[in-house]
């Protein structure tokens, strides 16, 4: 039964690309030759990695809105809070490599005058404490934050609007030069990862290949979450809140659980990213980046994961290809395809998509026994 | 008649040199404007105004105006009409040989013709002019003026400008060093009654050779100075809370409007608000090229077309986008994202990225001082406004059928569309009402804030902190929850600074939302859950 | 077959065909030109500045092919936007050197922007000009900084406002970023080192885009009247001054009074304000639109036809890219090459003249030497000069007055090191 969920058509789809990518990007980067049709620059690979990240991201978002109904235009915080301890371990390991040559103090700091690490740096030049704290700091504030909301049944718009301004509160907290964390400048010029040159091609390969497990775990993850009894509720909390209450549910012990993975997959999403990009600073925090990670989901398809995946993938590469081509269009495109695709595409290009096969499939069905079909009462 | 006013403005320039050229000093000092040099400037601008010529305020009123040439080591005055006269001799100059540059300026020429103007002009005609001069002459703390702001005193009538000329003596008195010690106390309490933040800093700034007694007493007025400007210090701050919570209604009252009757979260709001400020600039500038005597009046203009633009522009949206996502209002809010985006970068496509200038008009400019505080006008022009724009808006929902219509869709859709009432209809009128309001806002923030295609991405969020805040669908509410922001912003940025109190206050905000839910006013309904 | 069919099959040939073609066409031009990246935001809030800089990337590039190009090439600009984003600058400039072989960058405007590029200009080892004043404390073998260190910018403009208008009394207001932070940590420890007390200085930060300022100009006026000559050093960034200044003007601050120097206001800005209430008030930069030299009057003109747009300013860093392009044309045409290293190498000691009248020259340490200008806002937008140095002032790439970087030098000739330690004779330590 487990097995028969986890593992139906879409998932093994969505496994297979993601397995091929894992192969094909290192082997066409690595031993097709440079002149060949088929080679991968060295500048694609970091950038298929970013996409990939961002791709774990939309999936953390659809994760509670697609199956929990709760939108959050915050979730770029867990991601930028994941980016930062991610991005405190790599400032550690610079060590006397930076420019002032101080063994302990990053530049900024030297900079600054400042004469000693602040507490909360501690620890992070310790590889698995800053990989706990990637999951643990935006998991916390998660988990304080949706305690608060969801025991006091903040819902629907109202919700969204706090994750809002919670985000938009960290990145002013972030861009403030004293809060010790390199102010609008953010954490950069990062030498290497567990003793691997972070700019060298092999550890590029390396780190793609591990955003893309990390993303199959997580699509597998959130795969077994939703199709477990505890997902079944998650449904229907988002379709009748009040309903799944009266029935005797603890709902906002369903939400919380949910909210708190999802962010945590968020700041895993941000860890991951921080390498390979090279920089994070507080405008990840930005309200409007959280804002389009939504419409990622909404492209691809709410509620279907794989089109989470799909639509952060298509959209950034949308936006990479604008960019070049017709910078000053950019905008427009982009803010016509969230028009768009709220008016005529409410489900998504999955959803589309499912909706066209299964009217194909309709059409020969009622071929072959004409009954009329008939609609479900609401 | 023109000839004959020609000939005696000759006749009478042809006295000015005449006493000029007895002056000696003044013809003297003139060339030294020639050099172009600030020192050279500001030394000739001591002598000319020493010298008692009759040309010496118009040769300083000409320098401070960009109006005195130099050419071919000749100095010039061009008149407000056009025409040149010598500066040496006062006669007419038609055609000057070689090109005349202005004399130029910097702050310390500027702080020279200041002072000069101030001694020179104590006994002009002109009150307002009489009122400057003592200021400027309080500035500068020139002990030359003394005798002439003594027959000032003596002589002036107006109650305003005899204070302004009586602390001007004081401040000269308190700096002088042979003045008597009783004249001094005098002039401490005259500063007393002063009682300001400049009358403060004379007092407790005294010279080294005060004498003893006139130090404490000194020293007393200014305790007692402080205390006062520490009272009034408060009310001040309250004041910019008001004049910040005023702002924030303007750009959020719109907001509630539409975020109330339709549930829809209009992210394309801001982008209003940059409509109304960019058709204030298109105003100004149509103004500006055609009929410039208007100016004065370019906001007033602008504020009906800025509320149709904009107003338009919401209908629009409405019913090409909006009304086909009803019952689904966090995708309204993606759409309306999307819009905001659009709506951005055709403005920078067709003004471009750089701001646009949008003047003050005169009657906007300048300060009005109620006890310590200082009150601008453009900043009281805003928080009535404000409260204006809020009164209307209630009288609209209160009194008008159309107000009737939102607020019963507000309160109740189905029930409102049973009665007969076109629900589609009131939500378009609706939504242009709202958009229209963010309009006008727009009008009133291009007085304060940057007009570029960035401008309304800076007040969405606190709009809807303060739609949020206030509760929804209560325009009370957006009005207490704009004012509380407002003054709570203001009275912790002197303690915590702009950033941290800001954060500390999207804090509380959040913290607020968990206790209640639904806002300060919320809405009693009979529909529980959305 | 149906007409859909037939249609879809014509699109995907037609799509090959064009990819096949302007594939072969790249690689055909790719042989003839010389590529040249222009790196800035042209949507996003940066746009704001950094739109006019491109637009002076492509007119140079213009005019260098109507000189016949460069080593008998023609010369290409590659635009990209990098949107206001930092991670996407990082991403573009790769794309710039790895795909479109550019042999220079020209761009970036915010310190975090040249400092997410800096690493992959490093890795791929290419050029990069970096044309605006910033807060030095770097200096990378990659990268030329033809805008203004804080000593070619700051130092000499508080010394102004000591001698001229006999500043006593300092409110050193700015952005919180790493810009004003240290520009201000120097300007500090300079005024203390004049001996100014530490209550004569006030130190005030502002977030981003900051649109209130009605307490702290009313801080600031409070300041003013405590009766010693009181002057204003603004770091305030971009959008954030035309409020900042508005709200001046309202408070009547004069420049008379309390007059307001500052380091990231320039004619673009301006263009922005209503200027007569802001007359007098002060800017210090390296050019300014209005100063009369023969090379400025041409550049103007040209600038202006260029853009067909006669009310187009121009301001310093456009200059800077001026500098700078003139410098990288010179440089390539003594190493004969266009490759990095060589150019690299070729650059420093290289002479081109700046719009001001005099000559810049690329140091050792990859900044250049700079006259300093101090302007007043005149009512029409522009800035008057009302003082300059009499000799171009060298960029340091670190301040002597910090306690980090007294002892560091930089210099990619003799030492090939961006952080030598004087005191320790270590490169980096």
């Amino acid at each position: 039964m487990r097995t028969q969920y986890l593992f139906d058509r879409q998932t093994v789809l969505v496994l297979s690309i993601l397995a091929a990518a894992a192969i094909l990007v290192p082997a066409m980067n690595g031993l097709v030759p440079p002149g060949s049709a088929l080679h991968l620059s060295d500048h694609l690979v970091p950038l298929l990695g970013k996409y990939v990240c961002l791709a774990l991201l939309a999936l953390s978002v659809d994760l509670i809105w697609g199956f929990c109904g709760i939108l959050s235009l915050g979730h770029g915080a867990f991601f930028a809070l994941g980016g930062y301890a991610m991005g405190m371990y790599l400032m550690r390991q610079i060590g006397p490599r930076g420019a002032y040559a101080d063994p302990i103090l990053p530049d900024f700091m030297v900079f600054l005058n400042w004469k000693e690490l602040p507490w909360f740096w501690h620890g992070f030049d310790w590889f698995p404490f800053a990989a706990l704290m990637v999951l643990l700091v935006p998991g916390a504030l998660a988990l304080v934050f949706g305690w608060f909301a969801f025991r006091s049944r903040v819902t629907g718009v109202y919700f969204s609007i706090i994750t809002q301004a919670m985000t938009f509160a960290l990145m002013l907290a972030f861009f403030r030069n004293d809060m010790g964390l390199g102010g609008n400048n953010g954490l950069t010029d990062f030498k290497e990862v567990l003793g691997f040159p972070v700019q060298a091609g092999s550890t590029r390969v390396v780190l793609f290949v591990l955003s893309v497990l990390v993303l199959a775990g997580g699509y597998l993850l959130c795969r077994w979450v939703v199709g477990s009894t505890f997902g079944k509720v998650l449904v229907a909390v988002r379709d009748a809140e009040s309903r799944t209450r009266f029935l005797g549910y603890r709902v906002e012990h369903y939400k919380l659980a949910v909210f708190t993975l999802s962010a945590m997959l968020a700041g895993v999403a941000g860890a991951l990213y921080v390498p390979q990009v090279g920089i994070i600073n507080p405008s990840e925090f930005a309200p409007a980046n959280s804002i389009e990670v939504v419409i990622w989901v909404a492209v691809g398809g709410r509620g279907t994961l794989a089109g989470a995946i799909l639509g952060a993938l298509l959209v950034n590469a949308g936006k990479t290809w604008f960019t070049a081509a017709l910078p000053e269009f950019w905008l427009f495109a982009l803010g016509g395809l969230f028009v768009f695709v709220t008016l005529f595409m409410p489900r998504g290009i999955l959803g589309a998509a499912g909706d066209l096969w299964e009217r194909s499939s309709r059409r020969l069905r009622t071929r072959r026994s004409p009954q009329p079909f008939t609609q479900a009462a609401e | 008649m023109i000839v004959l006013r020609k000939f005696l403005r000759a006749f009478l320039l042809l006295l000015g040199m005449a006493s000029a050229a007895l002056a000696g000093p003044y013809e003297e000092a003139l060339p030294r404007f020639t050099s172009d040099s600030y020192a050279d400037t500001d030394a000739a601008i001591g002598a000319v105004a020493a010298s008692g010529n009759p040309l010496a305020v118009d040769v300083i009123e000409a320098l401070r105006d960009g109006r005195l040439l130099v050419g071919s080591g000749q100095v010039f005055i061009r008149r407000a009409s056009g025409d040149l006269i010598n500066a040496a001799t006062g006669q007419a100059w038609g055609n000057p040989a070689g090109e005349l540059k202005p004399v130029r300026l910097n702050n310390r020429v500027r702080r020279a013709i200041e002072a000069a103007l101030g001694s020179l002009t104590l006994l002009n005609p002109d009150a307002a002019k009489r009122l400057e001069a003592a200021r400027a002459v309080f500035r500068s703390r020139d002990e030359a003026a003394l005798p002439a702001l003594e027959k000032a005193i003596a002589q002036e009538s107006h109650v305003p400008v005899r204070n302004a000329l009586e602390t001007a003596r004081a401040a000269i008195l308190l700096s002088k060093q042979d003045a008597p010690p009783t004249q001094k106390l005098t002039a401490v309490q005259t500063l007393r009654d002063r009682s300001d933040q400049e009358a403060l800093a004379l007092l407790s700034n005294l010279p080294a050779h005060a004498p003893p007694e006139v130090v404490a007493a000194a020293g007393k007025a200014a305790d007692g100075i402080r205390a006062r400007l520490a009272f009034w210090q408060a009310f001040q701050n309250v004041w910019y809370g008001i004049s910040l919570g005023s702002v924030l209604l303007l750009a959020a009252i719109g907001l509630a409007i539409t975020f109330g009757t339709m549930s829809v979260i209009n992210m394309a709001h801001g982008e209003m608000v940059m409509l109304g400020a960019y058709t204030t600039f298109m105003v100004q500038e149509l103004i500006r090229s055609y009929f410039p005597g208007l100016f004065g009046a370019s906001l007033l203009i602008a504020l009906p077309l800025a509320f149709l633009v904009a107003g338009s522009v919401g209908v629009l949206l409405e019913r090409t986008v909006i009304r086909f996502l009803y019952g689904r209002p966090l995708e309204t809010l993606l759409a309306t994202w999307g819009i905001s985006l659009i709506l951005q970068q055709g403005v920078r496509t067709i003004f471009g990225p750089t701001n646009r200038e949008v003047g003050t008009p005169a009657w906007m400019s300048g300060a009005l001082d109620v006890g310590a505080m200082s009150l601008t006008y453009n900043r009281i022009a805003i928080v009535v406004f404000a409260f204006s724009v809020f009164a209307i808006l209630l009288l609209v929902l209160r009194y008008t059928s159309l107000g009737l219509y939102v607020r019963a869709v507000t309160q109740n859709r189905r029930m409102a569309g049973s009665m007969g009432i076109r629900t589609s209809r009131v939500d378009a009128l609706a939504f242009g009402l709202g958009s229209g309001v963010a309009g006008i806002a727009g009008v009133a923030l291009s007085q304060i804030d940057n007009v570029s295609p960035n401008l309304g991405q800076g007040y969405i969020i606190d709009s809807f902190m303060v739609v949020v805040f206030g509760g929804v669908g209560n325009l009370w509410g957006t009005l207490v929850g704009a004012m509380t922001l407002g003054i709570a912003n203001k009275l912790l940025e002197p303690y915590a600074g702009a950033v941290l109190g800001k954060i500390a206050l999207l804090i509380a905000i959040i913290v607020f939302i968990q206790r209640r839910p639904r806002g300060l006013f919320a809405l009693k309904g009979r529909v529980v859950e959305a | 077959m149906s007409i859909f069919d037939m249609t879809r099959r014509n699109l995907m040939a037609l799509t090959a065909a064009a990819l096949v073609s302007s594939a072969t066409a790249q690689a055909a031009k790719a042989e003839e030109t010389i590529k040249v990246g222009v790196l800035h935001s042209l949507s996003g809030t940066m746009a704001i500045s950094e739109t006019t800089l491109k637009d002076v990337m492509l007119m140079l590039v213009e005019e260098q092919n109507k000189k016949g190009g460069l080593l008998g090439k023609k010369l290409e600009a590659v635009v990209v936007d990098p949107a206001s984003n930092w991670p996407l600058f990082a991403e573009k400039a790769r794309e710039l050197i790895s795909q479109h072989k550019v042999s220079a960058v020209f761009g970036a405007w915010t310190s975090v922007s040249r400092k997410s590029v800096l690493p992959v200009f490093k890795e791929l080892n290419n050029i990069l000009f970096y044309p605006v004043q910033y807060e030095g404390e770097e200096s990378e073998r990659n990268v030329f900084y033809t805008g203004a260190a804080p000593n070619q910018q700051a130092i000499p403009a508080v010394d102004y406002l000591a001698k001229e208008e006999k500043v006593e009394r300092w409110v050193l207001a700015g952005t919180d970023y790493v810009y004003p932070r240290t520009t201000n940590k120097i300007l500090e420890a300079y005024l203390k080192s004049k001996g100014v007390k530490a209550e004569d200085i006030m130190i005030s930060y502002t977030p981003f885009g900051h649109s209130d300022w009605q307490t702290i100009v009313a801080d600031i006026k409070k300041f003013g009247s405590a009766g010693k000559k009181t002057a204003v050093v603004s770091t305030i960034n971009g959008d954030a001054n035309v409020p900042f200044y508005k709200e001046l003007a309202n408070q009547g601050v004069k420049a008379t009074d309390i007059p307001v120097v500052a380091f990231s206001v320039g004619e673009e800005e301006l263009a922005g304000i209503d200027t007569k209430p802001l007359v007098g008030h002060l800017a210090a930069w390296n050019y300014f639109q209005s100063v009369d030299t023969p090379e400025n009057k041409a550049f103007i003109e040209k600038w202006k036809a260029y853009t067909k747009n006669p009310k187009r300013v121009s301001n310093d860093p456009m200059e800077a890219h001026v500098i700078g392009f003139n410098m990288w044309v010179k440089a390539v045409e003594k190493a004969g090459t266009t490759d990095p290293d060589k150019v690299i190498d070729a650059i420093v000691g290289i002479k081109v003249p700046n719009l001001t009248g005099g000559v810049s020259e690329m140091l050792p340490n990859h900044h250049i030497t700079k006259p300093v200008l101090i302007g007043e806002i005149r009512a029409d937008g522009q800035f008057d000069t009302v003082w300059q140095t009499d000799d171009l002032v060298a960029g340091d790439a670190w301040s002597k007055h910090l306690e980090g970087s007294k002892d560091l030098v930089a210099d990619w000739q003799t030492l090939k090191c961006g952080n030598y330690n004087t005191v320790t004779k270590k490169c980096g330590s």
